[in-house]
């Protein structure tokens, strides 16, 4: 695929992942904030927010196994997700997150294993999606290309 | 303007904002390293920390190190507002909270905690751009705290004061500044020290747990109502500290207290009070109104302060639940109050209607010095019957415990007494929180109305009518004041028709310091008032005048008149 092509795809490709709702003004926001200093800013904060949001889930899992489920620290956790989700834009996460809380606070045990389904399903898409643009980006770049296109 | 002094490292001046030395202080690594970026962008000069005890620590070590620090609300070490708190009154710097949870009562207990500002995120650009603001408009606030202390000290000094209140306008919120120029105009008490208020900008002091333990101690020591920087200067006995450094606290030792005026919600009405029998209960709690009740704070449980206790206060001050107040405010305080130590509670739902993001983190610094409360026990009030019979409340009654003096009620034979007394005596039934809250109210209603008073039986309608405009016509923000006029209302239910025991008696009798040990100065004066309200122009706007409105041109009567004491005028002398 020649650089033409490629830096097509990866507009077209990042178009979609806003419009479906994956990303949104944040992560523009992040991609605006990289510069000659960091020029690898983008990727080294969606690289955290991975870190932090799998540490986050496997929390999550623990704290919904236990006997007597600590609701108060599921939401702490979820909070955090939550936060950190809106760190990057990944606004699917962030919504499941909403929605997570509010099962907390009703301490539905149903509810809140739905939703840390929902959100697992949610931050793996975006982790894709994620990884896929970055690797596009780096085929554009190794092809000769810069950006911003 | 005066920027340059007192601390900032020098590079910096000339390009402010840039070089603004900020610490950001997130648990999230995520928003940490955006934050960090976004405020290098901003050419500020930044530190992250991830853990708000390292936070601490950063800014400890390096006093003056940082401008302004930008805090997550939510953090597993510690709670951001305690954080904000602890920031606020050792070191006396903007704080911005941040979160993902822009729910109001999270905004607005950050608010209340002296946050200048309260970002949701995400964060944008532009909203980092502009926290400069803050850092500057505290620097100006600094420098007129100095300028209008001198006036306030002098007014301080002179106890009898009453001339200097002449001007209805007098607590002008509008401009607080120049209602200060206005008194220090009327004040004719020279005596003031003249030190050059444009030099007295203070190199920043960092008020650690030890310092400010030593100056409530001298405030209390030397009695709220005489209180004076140079007098806690000289009891303080700490050589590089300045006459500047403590005035500077101790206004923001009072804006505290006037803070937990704001966060209080009550909303009683006062209707007035049935006034019965009061059973006489032995009591050594002294009505004199002159003596500062103290808070003297215990040592802080680990050297650190307890930033609940602002919490708690505030939640204990919220009287909304009582139903129906018709008379001491304070009766209906059963809500266990605990140990100030406990965690922030988000139930509070204070109704700050004018606080402001503005508004200067002094009134943190009281937060923390309430921490020493550490009854864990509900005040009660001695005269828990009285509410109930006389005031119809709905309120269980309070009871002082804990070896706290029980007010007298001297039943029929007591003696009302003025306003000012009433509230004073008051205030220490009340409950921890309240009577603080109270108290820092009180001094304030006093004020109000000394100058007012005729000392003579129409003080009473005066003083009730100046409590029911009050109650009417004060918002949430103005409830101290409320407090402070239902306590005087309670008192003259006391203080029952008669002559009988004069005022005298109980006033040797009313011990201040009804909690254990820790006493709140009262007797804020007005002074006090205005300190409170300096940066809460708001609340002095509208409270003053209505205080004045109120006594001098409405006269609803709240009870009937048949129910009148006689004051002791000898009280006021």
């Amino acid at each position: 695929m020649d650089l033409v092509q490629l830096q097509r795809q990866f507009v077209d490709y990042k178009t979609s992942l806003y419009h479906e709702g994956f990303l949104d003004e944040q992560f523009t926001q992040l991609q605006e904030l990289q510069d000659e200093n960091n020029p690898d800013f983008v990727v080294e904060v969606v690289s955290l927010f991975f870190e932090d949001s799998e540490r986050l889930l496997n929390e999550l899992a623990r704290a919904l196994e236990q006997q007597n489920i600590d609701y108060k620290r599921i939401d702490a956790h979820v909070h955090q997700l939550k936060g950190s989700s809106s760190s990057i834009g990944a606004q699917r996460v962030q919504k499941v997150c909403i929605a997570f809380r509010n099962y907390c606070e009703e301490r539905n045990v149903e509810g809140c294993l739905k939703c840390l389904q929902q959100v697992r399903h949610e931050y793996s898409l975006v982790k894709t999606k994620l990884e896929s643009l970055f690797q596009l980006e780096q085929q554009i770049l190794t092809a000769g290309g810069s950006f911003p296109m | 303007m005066v920027l340059a002094e007192s601390g900032f490292s020098s590079p910096r001046n000339d390009a402010f904002p840039a070089g603004l030395r900020v610490l950001v202080v997130d648990d999230d690594p995520t928003w940490l390293k955006i934050l960090e970026k976004m405020l290098k962008k901003c050419s500020y000069e930044v530190t992250t920390c991830c853990l708000a005890r390292e936070a601490l620590n950063l800014l400890r070590e390096r006093k003056d190190g940082y401008d302004i620090v930008i805090s997550d609300v939510n953090m597993p070490d510690m709670d951001g507002f305690k954080l904000l708190e602890h920031v606020g009154l050792e070191m006396d710097l903007p704080v911005i909270m941040m979160s993902v949870d822009g729910e109001t009562s999270r905004v607005m207990k950050g608010v209340q905690h002296g946050a200048c500002d309260y970002l949701l995120k995400p964060i944008r650009m532009k909203e980092l751009r502009n926290i400069w603001q803050h850092v500057f408009r505290k620097k100006i606030h600094e420098v007129r705290d100095i300028e209008s202390l001198e006036g306030f000290e002098s007014i301080q000094m002179t106890r009898s004061g009453y001339d200097l209140f002449d001007d209805g306008h007098f607590l002008s919120g509008d401009d607080t500044t120049s209602g200060r120029k206005r008194k220090d105009a009327d004040n004719k008490h020279d005596d003031r020290e003249l030190s050059d208020p444009s030099s007295t900008k203070k190199a920043r002091v960092v008020w650690t747990v030890d310092l400010h333990q030593k100056f409530v101690k001298a405030v209390n020591q030397i009695g709220f109502d005489k209180v004076g920087p140079k007098k806690i200067l000289d009891l303080m006995n700490v050589p590089w500290l300045t006459r500047e450094n403590i005035a500077s606290h101790l206004q923001k030792y009072r804006l505290y207290l006037s803070r937990l005026q704001k966060e209080s919600d009550i909303k009683n009405s006062f209707i007035g009070m049935k006034h019965s029998d009061l059973p006489s209960k032995d009591s050594t709690a002294s009505f004199g109104p002159h003596k500062a009740m103290n808070m003297i704070p215990d040592d802080v449980p680990n050297g650190t302060y307890s930033f609940s206790a602002s919490n708690s206060l505030a939640q204990n001050v919220d009287l909304k639940g009582q139903g129906d107040l018709k008379g001491i405010t304070s009766a209906p305080v059963a809500e266990p109050k605990g140990a100030l130590s406990i965690d922030i509670h988000d139930s509070h739902e204070a109704k700050s209607t004018q606080m402001s993001f503005d508004h200067s983190l002094g009134s943190v610094d009281s937060a923390v010095s309430f921490a020493s409360f550490n009854s864990t026990t509900p005040l009660q009030y001695p005269w828990t019957e009285i509410p109930e019979i006389q005031f119809k409340q709905e309120c269980e009654p309070l009871h002082l415990e804990n070896g706290f003096s029980q007010l007298p009620l001297p039943g029929p034979s007591m003696i009302e007494n003025e306003a000012n007394r009433s509230r004073i005596e008051v205030k220490p039934l009340l409950e921890e929180s309240r009577s603080n809250f109270v108290e820092h109210l009180g001094p304030v209603g006093a004020e109000d109305l000394f100058p007012i008073q005729s000392k003579s039986q129409s003080l009473n309608n005066q003083v009730f009518d100046l409590i029911s405009a009050t109650k009417s016509s004060m918002k949430t923000q103005d409830v101290g004041l409320n407090y402070l006029a239902d306590s005087e209302f309670a008192l003259r239910n006391l203080n029952a028709s008669g002559v009988g025991v004069p005022l005298a008696t109980l006033s040797e009798d009313l011990q201040i310091c009804w909690l254990q040990g820790d006493c709140y100065p009262m007797n804020y004066g007005l002074q006090d008032l205005e300190c409170s309200t300096y940066d809460n122009p708001a609340l002095m706007a509208e409270t003053p005048f209505h205080l004045y409105d109120v006594l001098r041109f409405d006269h609803e009567h709240l009870f009937d008149p048949t129910e009148y004491y006689a004051i002791d005028q000898g009280l006021f002398a």
